[in-house]
C-alpha cells in the first residue's frame, strides 16, 4: 500500500520533470496548438525522453548497486565505488578511438566487457586480499577506479577526447532527446531479469558456504549478478554519463528500514531510485534557471553528504 | 549412509586430513572430537562439499558428493559452518525461511511455512522472529542458523561446533533438538564438538580424530576411557561415571 504511494509520489515528480524548462510547455498552451507546433514536439522529442531516462536510469543504477553490495558482501560498494564505471569509460574511450563509426548498442557492449573486466577484477582483489575493515573495501575500489580512470584521462589527453570524456563521466540529462536514449530501455530489461533472481543475489550476500549449502552455485550467481551489473552500467555511462552515489546511498537507505531481503525490497529501491533522480535533475533545472547544472554534480554534492552521514553513522553504531 | 574413502586435504606440504576412511551411520548423533588443528572441520567440509578434496571421495547414500548436482545434495544435506558473519540485514523469519530454498526455489509454499513455523518454534526464537540479525546476541544469532538448517529439513544435518557462543542453558537445549530430530524425526546429525561431555552424553557414536587421521571411534561408553582421552589430548583425563553415564573432569 505504501508501495503505491510511493510510486505515486514519482508519478507527480515525473509530470513535474515534463512541465519544468526554458520552453513553455503546459497544459493550456499544448491544447491551445496543433500537434505540429512547438510546445507539443518540445514535449514528445524532449520532455518526454529525459523524463523516462531519469526514471530507467534512476531504477537500474539502485538495483545494479544493491546487487553489488549483496556480492561483496559490503554495505558501502556500487558501481562508482568498484572500478566498474571507470572502467565502462575506458570502454567507451577505446571504442571511440579505434572504431568510431560502431553504432551505440556496439559501444555499449564493449564498454559492457570492459566495466565486467574491472568488476572481476575487484572482486578478485577483494578475494586475495580478506580485508579486516568494512571500509577499506571501497577504498580499494575507489583506488582501483582511480588507476583505470587516470589511465583513461591519459589517452582521452593525447587523442583530444577530455572534453567527451567528460560526458561519460558526469552524468547530465540535458542531452536526451527521442532516439537518444531508448537503449536505456535494455537497463529496465536487466532490472526485470535481477528481480526475478532476487532471492538467489539475497543467498549470494550470506556468503559462499550459504549458498553452495541451499544447493547453489556461487560462481554462477556471482556471474549473473556481475554482468547485469556491468551491462547497466555501460548502458548508463554510454547514455547519459555516471550518477556517482546512486546505487549507494538508495539501498542503504532502504535497507534501514526494511532490512535485505531483496525479493521484499527492490521494488522499494527502484522506486526510491527514480524517486531521487527526478528531484536532483529538477533541482539541477531550476537553481539557476534558465541554465542547468548537470545531475552528476547535484547528485555528487547530495550524495557525499548523505554517504559521510550513512559512515558516521554505521561508525557510532559499531563502535 | 555417509562413506569417506581415502580423504585427504593438503595445504602445499602439510596433510591436514590424512586418508581418512570412515563410515558414519546413518541416524543417531555422531560426534567428531580432537584437539585444535586435528583436522575435524576441514573433514566436514569436505563432506559437505564446501571444500574440495585433495584426494578420495565422499559418498552420501551413495552419491558422490564432488558430481551430484549441488541442488539434489542440498535436499538431502544440510551444513552449518562456525564462524558465521553476516553483513546482509535480514530477519530471523526470513533468514530461517532461506533454508527452503532448495525445496521451493523461493516460492514459499504452506507446507514451506509450516516448516519455518516448526524451526522457529523449536529453537525458541519465536519471539525473536522479526529481529534483524545484527540486533541479536552472538548466541541468538547462532540459533538462528541452526533453525534455518533444520527448516532445510534434510535426511543429514552437519554442525561444525553448533554450542559456540551458547551458555549453558541454551547448549543443552541444542543438544536436546538435535536428540528429537535424530530419535523423532529420523535424522542423521553429525557434530564437530569441543566439549567432549556434550558429545558423551548425547551421542551414540564418537569419531576422534588427531593429526589428521581417525584414531578412535566406537560408541561413547568406549571413547570415554582415560587412556584414549590422554591419546588424543595429550593431558590427564579423568573419566566418572554419573547415572550411567560417563563424563570426564579435565579441569587440574
Amino acid at each position: 500500500m505504501k508501495l503505491v504511494l510511493a510510486i505515486l509520489a514519482v508519478l507527480l515528480l515525473a509530470i513535474a520533470s515534463l512541465f519544468i524548462g526554458v520552453s513553455d510547455v503546459s497544459l493550456p498552451t499544448l491544447l491551445s496548438s496543433a500537434p505540429e507546433d512547438r510546445p507539443m514536439q518540445v514535449l514528445l522529442i524532449s520532455r518526454v525522453p529525459r523524463t523516462l531516462a531519469l526514471i530507467l536510469s534512476g531504477v537500474a543504477m539502485a538495483v545494479a548497486g544493491v546487487i553489488m553490495q549483496m556480492l561483496a558482501r559490503n554495505r558501502f560498494v556500487e558501481p562508482s565505488t568498484a572500478g566498474t564505471v571507470e572502467s565502462a569509460s575506458l570502454g567507451i574511450l577505446v571504442v571511440t578511438i579505434f572504431a568510431p563509426g560502431l553504432p551505440l548498442i556496439g559501444k555499449m557492449l564493449v564498454a559492457s566487457l570492459f566495466a565486467l573486466a574491472g568488476t572481476a577484477l575487484f572482486m578478485r582483489i577483494l578475494k586475495e586480499i580478506p580485508l579486516r575493515s568494512v571500509l577499506m573495501v571501497p577504498l580499494v575500489g575507489i583506488m582501483l577506479g582511480g588507476v583505470i580512470s587516470s589511465g583513461t584521462a591519459f589517452f582521452a589527453y593525447r587523442y583530444d577526447l577530455l572534453q567527451t570524456l567528460g560526458n561519460w563521466t558526469l552524468g547530465d540529462f540535458s542531452g536526451v532527446l527521442r532516439g537518444r536514449y531508448e537503449l536505456l530501455w535494455l537497463a529496465a530489461g536487466l532490472t526485470g531479469i535481477a528481480y526475478i533472481a532476487a532471492d538467489r543475489f539475497t543467498v549470494a550476500g550470506l556468503g559462499e558456504d550459504f549458498t553452495t549449502n541451499l544447493g547453489l552455485d556461487y560462481r554462477r550467481v556471482l556471474t549473473l549478478g556481475l554482468s547485469i551489473v556491468a551491462m547497466v552500467t555501460a548502458v548508463v555511462v554510454v547514455t547519459v554519463g555516471a550518477i556517482p552515489f546512486l546505487g549507494l546511498i538508495v539501498p542503504n537507505l532502504v535497507a534501514m528500514a526494511m532490512g535485505d531481503n531483496i525479493r521484499r525490497s527492490m521494488p522499494w529501491i527502484a522506486v526510491t531510485g527514480a524517486g531521487f533522480v527526478l528531484a536532483c535533475d529538477i533541482v539541477g533545472r531550476i537553481i539557476r534557471f534558465p541554465y542547468e547544472i548537470p545531475i552528476g554534480t547535484v547528485f555528487g554534492v547530495v550524495g557525499s553528504a548523505l554517504f559521510l552521514y550513512l559512515l558516521l553513522r554505521r561508525n557510532a553504531r559499531l563502535g | 549412509m555417509i562413506r569417506a574413502q581415502n580423504v585427504s586435504k593438503a595445504y602445499g606440504e602439510a596433510l591436514v586430513v590424512d586418508g581418512v576412511s570412515l563410515e558414519l551411520p546413518a541416524h543417531g548423533i555422531t560426534s567428531i572430537i580432537g584437539p585444535n588443528g586435528a583436522g575435524k572441520s576441514t573433514f566436514l567440509s569436505m563432506v559437505s562439499r564446501l571444500m574440495p578434496m585433495s584426494a578420495g571421495t565422499v559418498t552420501v547414500d551413495g552419491l558422490d558428493v564432488t558430481r551430484t548436482p549441488s541442488d539434489v545434495l542440498a535436499r538431502r544435506l544440510s551444513i552449518l559452518r562456525q564462524d558465521n558473519h553476516i553483513a546482509a540485514r535480514l530477519t530471523v523469519a526470513d533468514l530461517v525461511a532461506f533454508g527452503r530454498f532448495p525445496h521451493s526455489r523461493g516460492r514459499l509454499t504452506v507446507a514451506d511455512k509450516e516448516h519455518i513455523d516448526r524451526a522457529i518454534g523449536y529453537l525458541d526464537l519465536t519471539d525473536l522472529a522479526g529481529r534483524f540479525l545484527d540486533e541479536l546476541s552472538g548466541g541468538q544469532r547462532q540459533r538462528a542458523f541452526v533453525a534455518m538448517v533444520l527448516c532445510q529439513d534434510t535426511d543429514y544435518v552437519l554442525l561444525d561446533e553448533p554450542l559456540n557462543n551458547l551458555d549453558m542453558k541454551h547448549a543443552m537445549g541444542m543438544m536436546k533438538i538435535m536428540r528429537r530430530a535424530a530419535d523423532e524425526l529420523g535424522k542423521t546429525v553429525v557434530l564437530v564438538l569441543h566439549d567432549i561431555n556434550f558429545a558423551s552424553w548425547y551421542s551414540d557414536w564418537i569419531v576422534a580424530m588427531k593429526d589428521g587421521k581417525v584414531r578412535h571411534q566406537g560408541p561413547a561408553s568406549q571413547i570415554m576411557r582415560p587412556e584414549i582421552l590422554a591419546d588424543i589430548y595429550d593431558m590427564d583425563i579423568k573419566v566418572h561415571e554419573i547415572g550411567g553415564r560417563r563424563v570426564s573432569v579435565f579441569y587440574e
